[in-house]
């Protein structure tokens, strides 16, 4: 059965964009059909970090108001072919999102996908409240640093209390996402470890994603993380989230990129 | 910096841990909608300090850290120097 996952934080800048494309793009590399949906209207960019902002004709918002169907679109991913994207509105106003729309659209994506991941705006106005609406997971982004923390907390009552499964007296199953986390600052003391954050949370964790310069590389080019360079530290880190978002049982550690001597010289790659 | 200062140097990490503790116990029990512990608790002590002492809204502060093994509560009131001739606290 179609799972509806939604990748919120409350915080902008967390890192909701760039996981979603990198657990979409894991999902799918498992054979899952997935859709990714974009729900910052206009300030979209979910298509950049895609790498599919040219091939954007109709948008979500042109689905729900009944101006394009949903195959003209979704925009097939150009590695993957079982991974589409589902693009915002960049000139729309965010009042033309309707709850009706939405539902009705997400209604036919379970039809079609076995995933549909829906990238949330930040902040808990309308749209961030219907990316969350219809979730049956949620994936909340923290980044160990008081500001995100907060955020996330009142992001995990919106989830207990707004969205559809709430509502029916039934849990939207919620995961901790903690991203740009760095250990060696954590150990020194001047980071938030992952047990501060699990502990003031307290919702259970589903992967830790190291800080690293591929992430950016790979947003740089247009490319999930996990398609860029599938072997790196954040990679790693995501592909195991999302053996353990399908219930698999996986050690939980801080991948690395260890760099010997010559990487520390020479290790200076253009992406 | 030089060597003291490397030796002295502070953590900042438990001073952000408990500085989110104190305010997301607090932010909870205001519009979360979850029944707050903690929330409950400082209102409840409040209103019987208060029978007795006059002290400020901000003068209660509750700490709950929760541990596998044990989970602590801490309570910290704070109560003004006495105005001359009252009773005592």
């Amino acid at each position: 059965m179609a799972k509806v996952l939604v990748v919120t934080s409350g915080k902008g800048g967390v890192g909701k964009t760039t996981s979603t494309a990198a657990l979409g793009a894991a999902l799918a590399h498992g054979g899952e059909k997935v859709v990714v949906i974009d729900f910052d209207v206009g300030l979209r960019n979910l298509d950049l970090v895609m790498g599919a902002e040219r091939r954007v004709v109709f948008d979500l918002i042109n689905v729900v108001q009944g101006d394009a169907k949903l195959n003209q679109a979704l925009i097939r991913d150009k590695r993957i072919e079982n991974l589409s994207l589902l693009p915002a509105s960049q000139t729309r106003d965010k009042d033309a999102l309707t709850e009706e729309g939405v539902a009705r659209v997400l209604g036919e994506l379970r039809e079609k996908f076995d995933w549909i991941v829906c990238d949330s705006p930040a902040g808990i106005e309308r749209g961030a409240t219907l990316a969350m609406r219809h979730a049956d997971v949620a994936v909340v982004v923290t980044n160990p640093e008081v500001s995100s923390v907060r955020d996330s907390d009142r992001i995990i009552g919106l989830l207990d209390s707004k969205t559809e499964k709430a509502e029916n007296g039934e849990r939207v199953e919620k995961h901790l996402l903690l991203t740009r986390y760095d250990p060696v600052r954590a150990e020194r003391g001047e980071m938030l470890k992952v047990d501060d954050v699990l502990e003031i949370l307290s919702i259970p964790l589903i992967g830790i994603i190291p800080e690293s310069e591929e992430v950016l590389r790979a947003s740089n080019v247009g490319s999930p993380v996990t398609l860029n360079n599938p072997g790196s530290a954040p990679s790693k880190a995501y592909f195991d989230a999302v053996r353990r978002l399908k219930g698999e049982t996986v050690e939980m550690t801080v991948p690395t990129d260890r760099k010997g001597l010559f990487g520390k010289l020479f290790g200076r790659r253009a992406a | 910096m030089n060597l003291m200062s490397f030796f002295q140097r502070r953590t900042s990490a438990p001073v952000a841990r408990e500085r989110l503790q104190i305010l997301l116990a607090h932010e909870r029990g205001v519009g979360g909608g979850k029944s707050d512990l903690v929330a409950v608790l400082r209102e409840e002590i409040l209103a019987v300090v208060r029978r007795h002492v006059s002290i400020e809204r901000d003068g209660v502060q509750i700490k709950m850290n929760r541990g596998s093994d044990m989970s602590t509560l801490e309570i910290e009131v704070e109560i003004p120097a006495p105005a001359p001739a009252s009773a005592g606290a």
